[in-house]
């Protein structure tokens, strides 16, 4: 059993099991993500990681299990004492209070920065363009990018992408933000301007934050926990400095052995 | 009889032949690009019959001739007692026909937008009709506009076909002077040379102009 962490965890996945045929991705996976929490999950490709990413932004369904937000259910909803597999309406309901950055940033290509930032709170919440576009504004100056509001993302570096991409979740006023690798697909020299963005999303925005990442460095330097996978099981979880430190097993130090020396 | 004495005797009526292609081009295509977009759609639907239904039209319409099309809508119709006016029967068999192609088109082009913009759509909470019509639509708009421009030279040729049931078109008007000059190589080498020239000097700058626009929208100018 995972240990409580607080009275009500932010997020919580309770047994979940991820199957593609016959391989399984995710095996009885448990984990509670505390409200206001900066988690960053590491772990070896293939492992799963991204695929806990991708169970709560609701892209794929769990094979078993249940993953909750603020104690309700996400993937499931209440039908008849029991719990049914969630409809659609209950799935658009639950989005609103996640959102998520991606590995390749999937901007809309034909829409400015600032059009892709005003999609969302105008279709979805329906604020008026004038709401939405001083909102966007704000979020573009936080990321650094008010002056490219105005351009494509074909005119834009990769960090620049991540940036707007930032923004463009952030502008949905998530509760729970997904980032996956969002330093993956970045040129070395460009991955310190997202990592600055990223640092102290948590505190300004009250988000709870999970990271998968592979920048040892800023997971140990950010993160009020890291969570180590194996295998699609939870293998370590602790603070930072007793992960990467003196870590208890002896998968989670093979594994940060070999990436430390790599890199 | 020179060719050019040919053109000051019979040109006017290859003049009012290639109007009337014109006029039953343009409706045509309006079909052939509005029924695309919903036959393409419904071929991409959850729902088993909505996508049969789309199937169904989109097979017998391709695998069909064209031809036999026209005269079914023009002949055979009026006996279920749908009477239409040549007119109409022309660019409607035309339309219907090529818009079956074009919702293959369609098809493709939304099967192509990368997966990643359903997702990032998705992680911004849009419905699904908000995805398929701000996010998806738009970028396989692009994708489809190169094969819209050969489909609707197709279409431009194919509405020859009219003549057949009368419709005063470009090839009624060859036939007409043929059949009443044997002057065969003047009257339809002239077809020939205007279904190229309204071909390539009016169908496709449209298309690359459009192109063009659209690229621009997506900042790639």
């Amino acid at each position: 059993m995972p240990e409580p962490i607080a009275a009500q965890p932010k997020v919580r996945l309770d047994r979940v099991t991820k199957r593609y045929g016959d391989l399984v991705v995710l095996d009885q996976l448990s984990m509670d993500v505390a409200p206001n929490e900066m988690i960053s999950i590491i772990g070896p490709s293939g492992s799963g990681k991204t695929t806990i990413l991708r169970l709560l932004m609701t892209l794929e369904q769990v094979t078993d299990g249940i993953i909750s937000i603020d104690g309700e259910p996400l993937t499931h909803m209440p039908k008849n004492g029991g719990l049914a597999p969630a409809n659609r309406a209950h799935l658009r309901r639950m989005r609103t209070k996640i959102g998520m950055c991606f590995q390749h940033f999937n901007l809309f290509p034909h829409m400015t920065a600032l059009q892709n930032c005003i999609e969302g709170p105008i279709q979805v919440l329906g604020m008026s363009k004038v709401e939405a576009t001083a909102r966007a504004m704000d979020l573009l100056a936080m990321v650094g990018l008010e002056e490219k509001a105005g351009e494509h993302p074909v005119r834009l570096s990769g960090g620049q992408k991540q940036r707007v991409a930032i923004a463009r979740a952030l502008a949905m006023r998530p509760e729970v933000l997904l980032l996956d690798e969002v330093t993956s697909a970045l040129d070395p020299e460009v991955i310190g301007e997202v990592l600055q963005v990223i640092r102290g999303l948590n505190k300004k925005y009250d988000l709870t934050i999970l990271m998968v990442t592979h920048q040892m460095g800023f997971a140990k330097e950010i993160s009020d926990r890291v969570v180590f996978i194996y295998e699609g099981k939870v293998e370590e979880a602790g603070a930072p400095d007793q992960i990467f430190g003196d870590p208890t097993s002896e998968r989670t130090r093979q594994f940060l052995s070999a990436v430390l020396e790599a890199g | 009889m020179s060719y050019w004495e040919f053109l000051g005797e019979y040109g006017i009526r290859f003049v009012s032949g290639a109007i009337v292609t014109a006029e039953q081009t343009v409706p045509a295509s309006a079909l052939a690009i509005g029924i695309p977009v919903v036959f393409g759609l419904m071929r991409l639907s959850r729902s088993f019959v909505i996508r049969s239904a789309a199937i169904a039209y989109i097979e017998f319409f391709r695998g069909t001739s064209l031809l036999v099309q026209l005269y079914w809508i023009f002949f055979v119709l009026p006996l279920f007692g749908l009477t239409l006016e040549k007119f109409a029967a022309g660019f409607i068999a035309v339309g219907m026909n090529l818009g079956a192609y074009g919702a293959e088109v369609v098809r493709g082009a939304i099967r192509s937008v990368p997966h990643g913009q359903t997702e990032a759509a998705i992680a911004l909470n849009l419905s699904p009709a908000t995805r398929m019509r701000r996010i998806i639509l738009p970028q396989a708009l692009l994708i489809m506009l190169p094969p819209w421009g050969n489909l609707l030279i197709e279409l431009l040729k194919g509405t020859a076909l009219v003549s057949l049931i009368s419709v005063a078109d470009l090839m009624f008007a060859a036939r007409q002077v043929n059949g009443s000059t044997f002057l065969s190589a003047q009257a339809f080498g002239t077809a020939l040379i205007v279904y190229y020239v309204m071909a390539r000097l009016v169908v496709t700058p449209a298309m690359r102009a459009t192109e063009r626009v659209m690229a621009s929208r997506l900042g790639r100018t």
